[in-house]
């Protein structure tokens, strides 16, 4: 009972918090309430007793990809009211196609689930059991090669953004490498002959 | 008691919002992005639910990956809005027709 208590009130401040993403006229604020979102979501994958998860959306959804965002919403320098004209053109529509969703979603999920999915709530996990744990045992056997690989996307993906967002300004002063490298001495230095200066 | 139908029905929700955000805020690129967070995380919800409900890891393996997957989307598609913004001054979706798609 506590359990269900906990999570309605979870659910319910998330999809404020996924209605607010949507319906915010400040980019600021719309990236605020997906921070609430995420915030929301964790706690709620904590109650489904997927621990490791819900610390890792915490740290690197709210901690570094929201906090990009917010970065990059603040940097740029967008008018709101004009990114929000024609806000109102197809906020019927969409709502419409949102419902229709939702409504069909749902007939699926409990008229034709059976009773095994709903009612008993899931089943308890054994006595001693870690999430971690067990989630460490298959990634590093199982699926070591899918995790090299996404090494290898977050690899690209620095490389991808740096390359993207590096620009040649003009008139900026830099070291011509391969001219400094190919320089010879007789380039530098000049030997002149010249006859000694008598003395006093 | 809260099972697998209650958290399947919570992100059928938020899926559905997350594309109503999308027909909402069609001019505005940063929250078309962050619209595909939100969906990326209902996606990801169904993940940890059928796994719980299971018993098995492997969607919480995959939900593993799809955190990578999205957070390199979210960087790539971050700088090229910005190199965007740096040569057009806008991030109107409408004024972005080059390509006369």
């Amino acid at each position: 009972m506590f359990h269900a208590i906990l999570f309605y009130s979870f659910a319910a401040v998330l999809i404020g918090a996924a209605l607010g993403v949507i319906f915010s006229r400040n980019p600021v604020h719309a990236v605020m309430f997906l921070v609430l979102a995420f915030f929301q979501s964790a706690v709620l994958w904590l109650l489904a007793e997927a621990e490791f998860l819900a610390i890792v959306l915490v740290l690197v959804y709210v901690g570094a990809v929201m906090v990009l965002f917010l970065f990059v919403v603040m940097m740029l320098d967008i008018k709101v009211e004009e990114a929000r004209s024609g806000f109102t053109k197809y906020r019927s529509f969409g709502l419409l196609i949102a419902g229709l969703m939702v409504v069909e979603l749902m007939q699926l999920v409990w008229l034709r689930g059976n009773d095994s999915m709903g009612g008993s709530g899931f089943a308890p996990t054994p006595e001693g059991y870690s999430n971690t744990k067990a989630l460490g045992a298959v990634l590093y056997t199982e699926h070591v090669y899918a995790f090299e690989i996404a090494a290898v996307i977050l690899l690209l993906a620095i490389v991808a953004a740096i390359t993207l967002t590096m620009r040649k300004r003009p008139g900026l002063k830099v070291q011509n490498i391969s001219a400094q490298v190919a320089v010879q001495a007789k380039d530098r230095v000049r030997i002149v002959k010249m006859d000694g200066e008598e003395t006093q | 008691m809260i099972g697998l139908q209650h958290y399947l029905s919570m992100s059928a929700i938020l899926f559905a919002l997350s594309v109503a955000g999308i027909f909402i805020n069609r001019r505005n690129l940063i929250l078309l992005l962050m619209c595909i967070e939100l969906m990326l995380l209902s996606v990801n919800f169904n993940f940890v639910a059928f796994s719980r409900y299971l018993g098995d890891e492997t969607g919480q393996v995959f939900v593993f990956f799809i955190l990578t997957v999205a957070a390199a989307e979210a960087a790539i598609g971050l700088a090229i809005l910005v190199v965007l913004f740096r040569n057009r001054r806008s991030i109107n979706v409408q004024e972005l027709d080059t390509m006369k798609g």
